[in-house]
Formats: C-alpha cells, sequence, structure tokens
C-alpha cells in the first residue's frame, strides 16, 4: 500500500518525538493501544496552568507509519491550542489531513484516544472534574 | 544515480532467471502452436516443447513425467490435490488431517470442504514450528484419506520431517500430500523418497515464470487419482483441462533444468549470507529473536522479531530500498498479525515485530551487507521512539501493564 506524501513526511522527519516529565503536576501522558494489537501511542501535554494553553506536547510510538504519522501530527495541531479546544480534535481531521485509507483508519482513533487520555490525566492531577466520555477506553 | 534497490522477498516471488525468458520467447509467436493440436506442425512442436519442459520438471522431482500435471499455479495445484482426492475417495472417508501454519490455499480449500462435509483436523506446531508426530499418528483415524502438510513454511522456512510424515501415512495408507511450493528447487524434494503422494508446486519460486505450476501424482505403489476441477477438453491425462501455457511450461522446465544444476551452490552461498545476516543482528542488537527451528530450515529464510518494533512501519524506514515481508498485518483490518507466528506460540507483540528475509539467487553478499546496516538503523531509530522500547529500558515489566486493547 502506498503511504500519502503527509505521512512519509512525518514518518520520516517526526514532530515533537520525546518524552516530558510525567511527575510534573502540568504535565498529562495519554497511553492507549496495546503491542499484541501492533498500535502503542503515548501523548504528552504540557498545559501552562494560568492560561490553560498547552504549551509543548511529545510522542512516542510503537505502529506502523500511520500510527506515526497520526501522532506526530497530533502534538502539532495540540502545541498552543487551550485544553478545550484540543478535545475538539477529531479522528476525521487527522485522516482527511494525511488522507489515510480505510484500513488505518483506526491510527487516527488512536491518536484521539491518546489526546483526550492525555487531557483527561492532566485534569485529574489538577483536580479537575472529568466527564466519563474523555476517559479511553 | 537511482535509488538502491534490494530484494529480499524472494519467498513472495523470484525474479524470471534470464536464461528462462530467453528460452520462452521462441513460444510466443514463433512456436505458438496449441499442444493439443495434434494435426499440424505448430501443434507438435508445442507438444514436444512441453513433453521436454515435463522432462526436465520431472527430473528435478526424481519423478516419471506422467506424474507431472501443469496447472496455473501452487494455488491450483493444491486446490485439485485437496477438493481432488476428496471427490475421488470419498467413499473410503471424509476425513482430512492438516496443520495450522499451512498456506491458504491448503487452509481455505480445507475450510471449504468443511461447509460439503469434510471433516478436518488442524494441528497445532511445536513453538519451533515443527509438528508434533505422535499427534499426526493420534489425529488418524479409519476415515482419513489424506494428511496435507507443507515441505517448507513459506514465512518462516521450517522444514517439516517429511520422511517421518510419509512412513506415518504408508503404516496407516493414508495418502500424504504437500505443498512443497517454498522447497522445490531450493532443497531435493524427491516426494518418492519420502512417500508423498501429490506435490504441488510453482515455477515462480524457483526462478520460472509466474501463472504456471504443476501437481505430481504418484502414479505407481499407490497409483493415485484426483477428480478433476475444471471441466474441458480433458487435458492433462483428464485431470486437469485448459489449454496449456507453453511459454510457460517451457520457462518452468528451463528453470527446473537450472535449478537441478545450481541449487547445491545457490544454497550453500544463500546460508551462509543468511547467516550472517542473521548473526549480525542477534550479535549487535538487544532483544532480536529468531523464528522456527534454525536446524530445519530453508537455507535462504530468515524471521526475525525485533522486540518493541513494529514491523511495518520499521519496514517503511528502508522499503524505498529494501524489499521484504512483516508478519505484523497492521493493514488487515482485523489487526491480526501471522497466522503462523502466531501458531507457533509467538505472542502478538513478537508477531507484530517480525521481518522476513528470503535471499534468492541474484542476492549479492554487498546487498546483505547494506541491509544489515540499513536495517540495523531502522530498528534504532524506530525503539528511539518507541514508548515501549523507553518503558523496557525503563525497566517496567511491560506484561504487568494493562493495555486498552482496541
Amino acid at each position: 500500500m502506498a503511504y500519502s506524501n503527509k505521512v512519509i513526511d512525518h514518518f520520516q522527519n517526526p514532530r515533537n518525538v520525546g518524552t516530558l516529565d510525567k511527575a510534573s503536576k502540568s504535565v498529562g501522558t495519554g497511553l492507549v493501544g496495546a503491542p499484541e494489537c501492533g498500535d502503542v501511542m503515548r501523548l504528552q501535554i504540557e498545559v501552562d496552568d494560568a492560561t490553560g494553553v498547552i504549551r509543548d506536547a511529545k510522542f512516542k510510538t510503537f505502529g506502523c507509519g500511520s500510527a506515526i504519522a497520526s501522532s506526530s501530527l497530533a502534538t502539532e495541531w495540540l502545541k498552543g491550542k487551550s485544553v478545550d479546544d484540543a478535545l475538539k480534535i477529531d479522528n476525521m481531521d487527522i485522516v482527511e489531513e494525511l488522507a489515510l485509507p480505510p484500513v488505518k483508519i483506526h491510527c487516527s482513533v488512536l491518536a484521539e484516544d491518546a489526546i483526550k487520555a492525555a487531557i483527561t490525566d492532566y485534569k485529574k492531577k489538577n483536580g479537575v472534574e472529568v466527564a466519563d466520555e474523555a476517559t479511553v477506553a | 544515480m537511482g535509488v538502491r534497490k534490494i530484494y529480499l522477498d524472494n519467498n513472495a516471488t523470484t525474479p524470471c532467471d534470464p536464461r528462462v525468458v530467453e528460452t520462452m520467447v521462441p513460444y510466443f509467436f514463433e512456436h505458438h502452436g496449441n499442444a493439443a493440436s495434434r494435426n499440424h506442425p505448430f501443434g507438435w512442436e508445442a507438444e514436444e516443447a512441453v513433453d521436454y519442459a515435463r522432462e526436465q520438471i520431472a527430473k528435478l522431482i526424481n519423478a516419471d513425467e506422467k506424474e507431472i500435471i501443469f496447472t496455473s499455479g501452487a494455488t491450483e495445484s493444491d486446490n485439485l490435490a485437496i477438493k481432488g482426492v476428496y471427490e475421488m475417495y470419498s467413499r473410503k472417508g471424509n476425513h482430512i488431517i492438516t496443520v495450522k501454519t499451512e498456506h491458504k490455499a491448503v487452509l481455505d480449500t480445507c475450510n471449504k470442504l468443511e461447509k460439503h462435509g469434510a471433516e478436518i483436523t488442524y494441528l497445532d506446531v511445536q513453538a519451533d514450528g515443527l509438528i508434533n508426530l505422535a499427534e499426526l499418528e493420534t489425529a488418524i483415524k479409519p476415515n482419513t484419506i489424506m494428511v496435507a502438510v507443507m515441505w517448507a513454511n513459506n514465512e518462516t522456512g521450517v522444514i517439516q520431517p517429511m520422511k517421518e510424515i510419509g512412513q506415518i501415512c504408508e503404516k496407516h495408507g493414508v495418502l500424504f500430500f504437500s505443498d512443497a511450493t517454498q522447497a522445490v528447487g531450493k532443497i531435493k524434494t524427491h516426494p518418492r523418497d519420502v512417500g508423498v503422494h501429490l506435490m504441488a508446486f510453482s515455477a515462480h519460486k524457483m526462478y520460472g515464470p509466474k501463472g504456471v505450476g504443476a501437481l505430481y501424482v504418484s502414479r505407481k505403489n499407490p497409483r493415485v487419482k484426483v477428480t478433476a476441477q475444471l471441466d474441458g477438453g480433458g487435458h492433462e491425462r483428464g485431470m486437469r483441462s485448459g489449454t496449456l501455457n507453453v511459454p510457460g511450461i517451457v520457462g518452468f522446465g528451463k528453470a527446473a533444468e537450472i535449478a537441478m544444476q545450481e541449487m547445491d551452490q545457490d544454497a550453500a552461498r544463500l546460508s551462509a549470507l543468511r547467516d550472517k545476516l542473521e548473526q549480525a543482528f542477534l550479535h549487535e542488537m538487544e532483544e532480536v529473536y529468531v523464528n522456527g527451528n534454525v536446524a530445519h530450515r530453508m537455507p535462504h529464510v530468515a524471521n526475525i522479531s525485533f522486540k518493541h518494533v513494529e514491523g511495518e512501519g520499521l519496514m517503511m524506514t528502508f522499503n524505498q530500498e529494501i524489499a521484504l515481508s512483516s508478519g505484523s498485518a497492521c493493514t488487515s483490518a482485523s489487526l491480526e498479525p501471522s497466522y503462523v507466528l502466531v501458531a507457533l506460540g509467538l505472542g502478538d507483540d513478537l508477531a507484530h515485530s517480525s521481518l522476513r528475509f528470503s535471499l534468492g539467487r541474484f542476492t549479492k553478499e554487498e546487498d546483505v551487507n547494506y541491509a544489515i546496516e540499513a536495517i540495523k538503523k531502522g530498528v534504532n531509530h524506530m525503539r528511539d521512539i518507541s514508548p515501549i522500547w523507553e518503558m523496557y529500558k525503563e525497566g517496567v515489566d511491560l506484561t504487568k501493564i494493562e493495555w486498552a486493547a482496541h
């Protein structure tokens, strides 16, 4: 299967690979997927406590090219967004931006799940009420 | 300067040897006859060419040329053998024994027969990919008509104990069919020596053209018959109707002849290169595992898992230059990794992390050297961006984590 140029670009030059201090109160970590399924994404956000804006975002992903590209793109989109706006990122936006084929849609779903999981983690750490749907199954 | 292209996927298909291509060319235009045209020189020439190829192929497997039935490829041969025996021997019984690691052309054919009343036993394999002979023998029942076990596995290269299986079949009076697609032309495959009664194989896995294969059907001790699956002009002694693919068959014959002459030297050279590749990964990297029995294995194949790296993603780091296969099935809707590796008892995580290297006659040492470096670089890069590699390095027990399976 041929990948889109955008997937290849994110794969070859992944943005924001790395690790933030998960113990920090201003960092939210989302770890989704499972090794047995062939996809594990870890997405982290660092939030400016005063403004609620995401200052930094990092990822590491075990998975195929589309999974890596989806998480790389997610970190790009997260930076500079408010936490509330970040929650509005929909997996279909990722599918569209990266021109993912139907068999790779699950990669985008996983990225959306990772975003929500990271935000949930951040909110929990900071004593913010978390709606049930934000937790990742 | 073009992009370097290294082909290490010879179990998928092999390049057609230029000597084979050269032999085929006159049979497209000059000698274009139908081998079944009995009344003019065009037909005679074609028939003669087919007869010659049949001899070349029979020699390779030490069989009589009348025991070779030409087909469109190994998938058709598998279908003809299994469905053909099932129909022909229905009065004797309806039970067929096969193995979970067989090619889909065997497994899906068996599944289909199950819907038509066949009873199929799918044997497990041991951790090294070999079947358990005692289990095979126990599985044989009075209504068993056939045992279907592949000679060598396409994913792992593991070679089954053919002779022992043959003896068990002989003892119980059941037919032994083998899909030998990955073995013929690469290692010695003489069906009569090991008690195989039907054997499927294909030209394009042995440096011949695509679209042509054969089914060996034993003609004496025992005389085996299969019910034709294609009805028509009664070609191939009534077992497979359809105008013969003369250029393909001519090429298949030439490929068999070359294989017979060069098999041993190819095998020695390729196993040395394969070992070099495998050792480089095993010695220079952490968490690398070889899948399948290494003592009973095709000389040109290595199936290796690079833990904490996903195979398809890994391939993307070098697939512009190096062609090979992965046991990861990230493209399939089911997300299931290779059923062959899973049958070996590999965890799904290791199956997702596997690469299959299959070298071939045209693989050069410099290709292997280049591949070693490119793949090491790729694995290291993918591990750098892998969260589970980071966790592993931090000493986290990954089996204790509650993963959110999706």
